[in-house]
């Protein structure tokens, strides 16, 4: 049976992303900076759907460990799916250099350096499936998610790229750009019911688009309108606005 | 609206045109509150915020009627909703609190194995289902939920969290059993399920002319597993109290269809309608529920109907129409339910009485006879349970008060999971044990650091 990889998986995103694959009787490898925490979730999908589904120890931000990190999987992931991201308020970011950097390296860096590993093995293979979830955030940059929007532009970017490079082998890249999404990332943001999704309606479509093999899905799809609109605004006017 | 609203609205989700705060309220839409609702995946984060929080309640689907789980703020369960385990050989469940009972019958069902007990919506979760302690049609053989329940945790006010079971911290586990969630946050349930061969239910319907009649078929069938009446209470003269006796087994596999047979166990098909808006207060009036109940009630066109089906049209026929809420209009409605002692037959009469001279409306009266109960705080007695639907208008509340009366007088009480606007001395006099209640409330939740909107009315927490 496949595997999914779910880099980031105690997210609300990674946790509905593992059950909706794990439905589709795909076996589940959760990979979290604290695995222990995940026992519940591990029990839960074996128990529902009848498949394979343990936790290994993660982090991002340790780059150094990210070879020896995949090399250690076994069986490998035949999908690879990278959920992890951190939103710090941005004001404090701003004054304090390490939320800044640990801002921009786990929204990228930390990506960048595990997907490089992941899509290694996979070229080499001439198979898998690599899913990044970036955000629209990231479309264009603006002064309430200074840094946030540029390490999601960077991610987003990186992803383009990745599908490019790996298009040849057979590899798969598709791109997320989830709008906004009721999560601990944002459970204090008053957020517009109409436009807001729940992170199993994510799942849901990221499911659905990876059998499709899309390249870029918005979620939900009218997000890629808005941000259609909001990329056409002249910087000049742009700039002076308030966002 | 200008663009930078507009865009606002986008990026940062600020909103001007709509209030900071979520409005929230429970099945009945009333009372409708503002409240902080907070979410915890994990049970390090619950600590966090059970320590940080002052003055909250903990909160499932919000499937109870009135305002038990609403508070300024709310700890919500639903993303705490892990399977544990599930022993497939001795039927026995264990999960994370947040957990609705519909996911469980996706997962036991196939493997033979059903709820305990359910009340009549599947979309309430385990911890919602211990602390009202719901109970279901088939009382009067298996008792409530709670006399299913091996164990639990329930974490504290104080952050700590306590596994009991009736013998090890019997007092913290008695209270929680219908408690509310005054004493805690319930974390984790394990309870018994019970083996079924099949999926389906071999029903009974029974047409009664009066209540008299009802209540003789009641006897006359007590065997039955499962036993509910719905009662049409508009209907005067010799007919007063006409109703419908439904009765159910679990069907076994002999009992069904040949070409059920092959796959005994299956799930019922997902459908379901939603109910999309609310409906203008005046489409309930006494013409459309009249009608609605004689449609009700014609419907059976012999005196008894027996037929074997799906277990989801058998005890959750609601549920199939989502947010049937909605059909009492906007002002919500008010659910009633008491219970009164066998020997009280006729106050039973004297309430129903009242209902139909007030012609104040409801869609469903359902009467169910429940078994001997022996607990502290939770709702079921021996005897007649009647449980009622009043949408929300001027003179209700004043009505209701007078039934109060008539409830205590034959020695009955009200459902706190129902209630939205008892006074204080009618919860007083129906539970006896209530000083014991409190007690243990006071001893897990000194500071009274849980507390409800429903806890503060009827002073089971103070001022």
């Amino acid at each position: 049976m496949a595997t999914v990889l779910i880099l980031g998986a105690t997210s609300d995103i990674g946790m509905a992303i593992a059950r909706k694959f794990a439905s589709g009787k795909f076996d589940i490898l959760l990979a979290a900076r604290k695995p222990e925490q995940l026992q519940p979730l591990e029990s839960d999908i074996h128990i529902r759907y009848g498949v394979n589904c343990r936790s290994v120890a993660f982090d991002a931000l340790q780059y150094g460990s990210h070879s020896e990190f995949f090399s250690s999987l076994q069986p490998k992931p035949d999908i690879s799916i990278c959920v992890f991201g951190i939103l710090d308020d941005e004001e404090q970011a701003f004054n304090d250099w390490h939320l800044t950097e640990r801002m921009i390296h786990t929204n990228y860096t930390g990506g960048v350096s595990i997907l490089n590993v992941i899509a290694k093995y996979y070229i080499a293979r001439k198979k898998g499936t690599i899913i990044g979830i970036s955000s629209v955030a990231g479309d264009r940059g603006r002064a309430s998610k200074l840094i946030y929007a540029s390490a999601k532009a960077a991610f987003t970017t990186y992803l383009a790229g990745l599908r490019n490079k790996c298009f040849k082998d057979q590899v798969h890249v598709m791109t997320v750009q989830p709008g906004f999404v009721y999560t601990k990332m944002t459970e204090n943001l008053p957020l517009p019911k109409l436009i807001t999704s729940t992170p199993e309606e994510v799942a849901d479509l990221i499911y659905k688009a990876y059998l499709k093999k899309k390249n870029i899905i918005y979620v939900k799809w009218f997000w890629r309108y808005i941000m259609l609109i909001i990329q056409c605004i002249p910087e000049f006017q742009f700039k002076k606005m308030k966002l | 609206m200008g663009f930078q609203h507009i865009c606002d609205f986008i990026f940062t989700g600020r909103n001007h045109f709509q209030k900071m705060k979520k409005q929230i309220a429970n099945w009945g839409n009333y009372p409708v509150i503002e409240a902080n609702e907070e979410y915890f995946s994990f049970p390090d984060r619950l600590r966090e915020l059970i320590l940080k929080e002052n003055g909250f309640i903990p909160r499932g689907n919000g499937r109870c009627y009135g305002d038990a789980s609403l508070a300024k703020t709310t700890i919500s369960t639903l993303k705490f909703d892990k399977i544990l385990s599930f022993d497939r050989q001795a039927g026995i469940f264990e999960c994370q609190s947040g957990l609705t009972l519909d996911r469980i019958l996706d997962v036991i069902v196939p493997s033979g194995w059903f709820l305990p007990v359910t009340p009549g919506t599947k979309f309430i979760t385990v911890g919602g289902a211990v602390a009202s302690d719901v109970h279901g049609k088939n009382h009067h053989i298996d008792g409530s939920f709670s006399n299913h329940v091996l164990e639990m945790d329930i974490v504290l006010a104080s952050g700590e969290t306590i596994s009991c079971t009736p013998g090890i911290h019997g007092d913290l586990f008695e209270a929680t059993c219908g408690g509310m969630g005054l004493t805690g946050v319930i974390s984790r349930v394990t309870f018994r399920l019970k083996p079924i061969e099949t999926s389906f239910i071999r029903q009974k319907q029974v047409k009664a002319g009066n209540l008299e009649e009802l209540i003789r078929l009641f006897e006359e069938y007590r065997e039955y597993t499962y036993s509910v009446a719905w009662i049409d209470c508009l209907k005067k003269g010799p007919h007063f109290g006409r109703s419908i006796l439904m009765l159910g087994e679990h069907a076994g596999v002999k009992e069904l269809d040949p070409k059920r047979q092959n796959d005994p166990l299956q799930l019922p098909k997902k459908k379901q309608v939603n109910f999309p808006f609310n409906l203008p207060s005046w489409v309930l009036n006494p013409f459309s529920v009249r009608a609605f109940n004689f449609l009700f009630y014609s419907k059976n066109f012999k005196k008894e109907i027996n037929n074997v089906i799906g277990y989801e049209p058998f005890f959750y026929p609601l549920d199939a129409i989502l947010h049937w809420n909605r059909g009492y209009g906007k002002k919500g409605f008010v659910q009633y339910q008491f219970v009164l002692p066998l020997e009280s037959k006729r106050g039973l009469v004297e309430i129903l009485h009242r209902i139909s001279d007030k012609g104040l409306g409801s869609f469903l009266a359902v009467l169910k006879v429940f078994g001997k109960q022996e607990s502290i705080i939770s709702f079921p007695k021996e005897g007649y349970t009647l449980a009622l639907d009043f949408p929300v208008k001027p003179g209700l509340l004043e009505f209701l008060d007078e039934l109060d009366r008539i409830v205590l007088q034959y020695g009955g009480r009200l459902y706190m999971s129902k209630d939205a606007r008892m006074k204080p001395e009618i919860l007083q006099h129906g539970y006896p044990d209530l000083e014991k209640f409190k007690d243990i409330v006071r001893k897990y939740n000194p500071d009274e650091k849980i507390r409800s909107i429903q806890s503060d009315r009827l002073l089971l927490t103070t001022n």
